[in-house]
């Protein structure tokens, strides 16, 4: 349903990554969501992100749900691997494609709908699993598709476009991901991409399940005076603990500050979270203390954003099961199917 | 930085580069758009409004314009502006009737021109559409002046050149042809209410070199010999032919040699190849035809057997650049290069000359032997007369010498009505939006992808036999289609509302050419090394928002926009629009805005 095409000229100083690709080898088709819809950022915003770091399109495997925040994988990456499954079954069958095969970057893109209603349990145990993924929720707080119905993330007391009051208690998928053993988790806004981008890079290099919620307005639905998801809302609220700079291994670290100001945070695989704070007495290594701050700042109205917490040294899903370092597909049938002995040894074994 | 007011009278009009590179100012995005839609007629009549001569300046303009198009700075090569215009000009029903008509009532005012070259005949339409009562003076028996004599028929044939200089005499001028003016003074004396002065800059430079004299059977001032082949009384050349000069007309000097039995034509130029004058595509054409062209050799003696030229020495130079980059040409001091040839073409520039005026009856001259003018009004110190074209100073093109006709025809009619002549009406404008309906634009902003179309042209060996046969065809409605779809319609202007922002980035995310970011205002300088896609010509200007919601401001860079419209597209909240922005330039009788 595009009823525009995007000019393919380049401005001639067009900048290209390590691999010789443009932001525009990194996008997907036209997007059919609202304009202005903050999704539309979030998808820009991983662009950016899998472009400075130089993935390989083909290296990454996009997975979602059911919703608008669904749709967007559509208009990014779309020379990557994709799965657009049922209602809120993305982390399951994410779980099964990163068990098969371990060398792809995981990114599961779901929303407020798909992941704390219907898919509410399975994005619980993609979290406990320690699965290693990105997850993405494009968090606005209404159900765009079936024309701005509250879900489940919207707060107590907000009102919808037509004056509706929500009575029911607001799920916060951050602290869930918290209390849930998330590795990494984050809270961004569509509207502040030079906070989201970074946050989204230490995402994709993070090992472990990754979790981020992005606040993300929807203009047409949730984008009024007082909505608690609106643009000017979310601006006024923001409640920043940190900034993040992500910082592949080979580039330098130029960034000065006095002492006690910066947080440096090295990962497995030797990219570095330096951490600007905000907040002088906030510790993103603190789970705790993390749930803690974020009910704190809730309770005010505030909302709170940023790289809440990080385990840098935390062992992923297939540590967990001790499963084999080779994607299956490249392990031949012989190894996969060793025969009828081998399964008579394992049957005989548990007699 | 400021908020940039798109009001101001140049802002938009600077975005439309082809347009404000015409010295006419021709509307081009809406000519090329009308030219799409297969709507010849209407888009004649807008450049016949602007340049006055669409048929000739679409076969052989400077085009300064297609230098300084978009297209180039985002793709590989402009639009061909110029042979667009060509087709309005050659697809056009009969539009004679569309043309505007004089008034009845003629003004009492009576205005002498004297030449009948671009600049006098489009000073003669503006006055004479507004009611003037004009005479045109020229030696020659037809008009037209150095479009006539010293273009060649295979560039612009007579019919092109008879038509459009009909439209003009059609309106009542009165024209006196083989009429020589050899006094300014008695001129003067006959008492019109103003004098323009159109005529060009007629003299061809010499070269003074030893043998010049005792040779000069065989050697030729080039534009002399352009107009003699002309009118006819030149009808073939020598076998060996050497052409001197790099300029336009050099090319068409060795050009029509080429067609006149000169089976050996060269071109031998002082300079480098890439700091000749001519333009690149008439370099190419000639290139094309089988004439080489040899640089950096100044000629040093023509060669001659008891008066019969027998070749050309030449001194081998080589250029030198002073610490201000200023280039001079040296001796190489190597041994000199003799070229033998049986004729010779000498093009190596033009002179104004006016000895016709006299130089005691108050018209003041500078050093260089051109008049006092004022650069705006083109009025010389004798405030009745004006000059405009080559004559006013020294040699342009006759694009320029439109824009001097409108000018002095604006300054005229101030002049007498007793006005300000100081005091220039403005452009007439509009600025509209496009949107008709959800993703629908009245305009196609869809960027082609298309490369640049060539120009058909007949086969080489039949236009090498006749010099009177135009070798270009022309695009026909398909070709011209296609590279009118190139245009990127720079003139359907950008507008961004402030409050309207909601700052959700939508713009700045789906544009192709990444020139729209939202940060923190600045400096000019340390804001365009920030934006999104760094701006690093300065030629172009930001357009700049005032403070948003959240403080910061919406920058635009207008050198890589490609008038999409994707912004407006994605814009939630109408803060962006597309609206055409049409620009008339200002002609004799438009009356100066009150305000």
């Amino acid at each position: 349903m595009t009823y525009f095409a995007k000019p393919k000229l380049l401005r001639p100083d067009t900048p290209k990554n390590a691999l010789g690709y443009t932001r525009r080898d990194y996008e997907g088709a036209i997007s059919s969501l609202c304009a202005g819809c903050g999704h539309d950022s979030i998808s820009a915003a991983v662009v950016q992100a899998c472009f400075d770091l130089d993935i390989q399109p083909h290296r990454v495997a996009k997975l979602s749900g059911i919703g608008c925040s669904s749709k967007t994988p559509d208009y990014f990456l779309g020379n990557s691997h994709g799965f657009n499954t049922t209602h809120g079954r993305m982390p399951s069958v994410l779980t099964g494609a990163a068990l098969a095969n371990r060398d792809l970057i995981y990114l599961g893109v779901s929303g407020d709908g798909d992941s704390a209603s219907i898919g509410i349990g399975q994005f619980a145990h993609a979290m406990r699993r320690g699965v290693n993924m990105t997850y993405i929720v494009e968090n606005n707080g209404v159900y765009g598709l079936t024309k701005g119905q509250f879900s489940a993330t919207a707060d107590r007391g907000s009102k919808n476009k037509r004056g509706v009051v929500n009575s029911d208690s607001p799920i916060d998928l951050v602290a869930l991901a918290l209390q849930l053993g998330a590795t990494y988790v984050a809270r961004g806004f569509s509207g502040d991409k030079a906070q989201l981008i970074p946050l989204i890079k230490g995402a994709l290099r993070h090992r472990g399940p990754a979790f981020i919620d992005v606040i993300s307005p929807s203009v047409n639905f949730n984008n009024h005076a007082v909505s608690t998801k609106s643009y000017d809302y979310v601006r006024e609220h923001n409640d920043a603990v940190n900034r993040l700079d992500f910082i592949l291994p080979r580039d330098p670290v130029e960034a000065a500050y006095a002492p006690g100001e910066l947080r440096r945070v090295v990962q497995h695989d030797g990219s570095v979270l330096l951490l600007r704070k905000l907040k002088t007495d906030y510790d993103p290594s603190d789970r705790v203390g993390a749930m803690n701050h974020l009910q704190e700042r809730h309770a005010l109205g505030e909302i709170v954003t940023g790289l809440l917490f990080v385990d840098s040294t935390a062992e992923s899903m297939h540590a967990h099961l001790n499963t084999v370092e080779k994607p299956l597909n490249q392990l031949g049938d012989a190894y996969l199917c060793p025969g009828n002995a081998a399964l008579d040894a394992l049957n005989a074994s548990l007699r | 930085m400021k908020p940039t007011d798109i009001g101001a009278p140049d802002y938009l009009h600077k975005v439309v580069d082809c347009q404000w590179a015409c010295p006419a100012h021709t509307p081009v995005p809406e000519y090329i758009r009308l030219i799409a839609a297969g709507r010849y007629s209407d888009a004649y009549l807008i450049n016949w409004h602007s340049n006055v001569f669409p048929g000739i300046l679409g076969r052989v303009c400077d085009r300064p314009c297609e230098p300084a198009c978009r297209r180039g700075r985002v793709d590989a090569a402009p639009v061909a502006i110029c042979r667009l215009k060509r087709v309005a000009a050659d697809l056009k029903d009969d539009i004679r009737h569309l043309l505007p008509k004089p008034p009845a009532r003629k003004k009492p005012q009576r205005i002498a021109c004297i030449g009948a070259g671009p600049a006098t005949l489009t000073v003669a339409r503006d006055l004479a559409m507004i009611g003037y009562q004009v005479s045109v003076f020229d030696s020659g028996k037809q008009p037209g002046g150095m479009m006539r004599s010293q273009i060649p028929k295979f560039r612009l044939p007579d019919s092109v050149l008879d038509e459009e200089c009909a439209y003009i005499t059609d309106f009542g001028v009165a024209m006196h042809y083989e009429h020589w003016v050899g006094s300014l003074r008695e001129v003067l004396a006959e008492g019109w209410d103003a004098l323009f002065v159109g005529t060009g800059a007629p003299r061809g430079r010499e070269a003074h070199v030893p043998g010049r004299q005792e040779a000069g059977a065989h050697i030729h001032i080039g534009i002399d010999w352009l107009a003699n082949v002309s009118f006819g009384h030149t009808t073939k050349t020598e076998k060996r032919v050497i052409v001197l000069g790099g300029g336009n007309t050099a090319m068409d000097c060795c050009r029509s040699a080429r067609r006149m039995g000169g089976a050996d034509v060269k071109v031998v130029v002082r300079s480098g190849f890439d700091e000749m004058k001519a333009s690149p595509w008439e370099k190419e054409d000639a290139i094309n035809e089988g004439i080489p062209i040899f640089n950096m050799l100044a000629p040093k003696e023509f060669k001659h057997d008891n008066g019969k030229l027998t070749g050309v020495l030449f001194e081998k130079m080589r250029a030198e650049y002073d610490a201000r980059g200023r280039r001079s040409l040296i001796p190489t001091g190597e041994p000199d290069e003799l070229m033998e040839c049986d004729e010779v073409l000498v093009a190596i520039g033009q002179e104004n000359a006016f000895p016709w005026i006299e130089r005691d009856i108050g018209l003041e001259f500078d050093k260089w032997g051109l008049p006092v003018l004022d650069p705006v009004t083109l009025q010389s110190s004798l405030p009745q007369v004006f000059f405009g074209g080559d004559a006013a100073f020294g040699p342009k093109n006759i694009i320029t010498a439109v824009a001097h006709g409108h000018a002095a025809a604006i300054s005229i009619d101030r002049y007498c009505r007793g006005r300000d002549l100081q005091k220039r009406p403005p452009p007439l404008t509009t600025l509209v939006s496009q949107k008709m309906g959800i993703h629908e634009w009245s305009y196609d902003n869809n960027v082609s992808e298309e490369t640049r179309k060539q120009v058909p042209t007949k086969a080489r060996e039949m236009t090498l036999l006749d010099i009177k046969l135009e070798l270009e065809i022309g695009f026909d409605p398909f070709l011209a289609c296609a590279e009118a779809d190139r245009c990127l319609n720079c003139d359907i202007a950008t507008v961004f509302t402030d409050p309207a922002c909601i700052e959700c980035d939508a713009c700045a995310d789906i544009c192709p050419t990444e020139c729209i970011s939202f940060t923190a205002n600045g400096e000019e300088d340390e804001l365009r090394g920030r934006l999104k896609a760094p701006a690093k010509n300065r030629a172009q200007a930001l357009y700049v928002s005032g403070a948003l919601k959240t403080g910061r401001v919406m920058v635009k860079d207008e050198n890589i926009c490609l008038h999409c419209g994707m912004c407006a597209e994605r814009c939630p909240t109408g803060a962006w629009d597309m609206r055409k922005y049409f620009l008339q330039s200002a002609t004799a009788g438009t009356e100066a805005r009150r305000t």
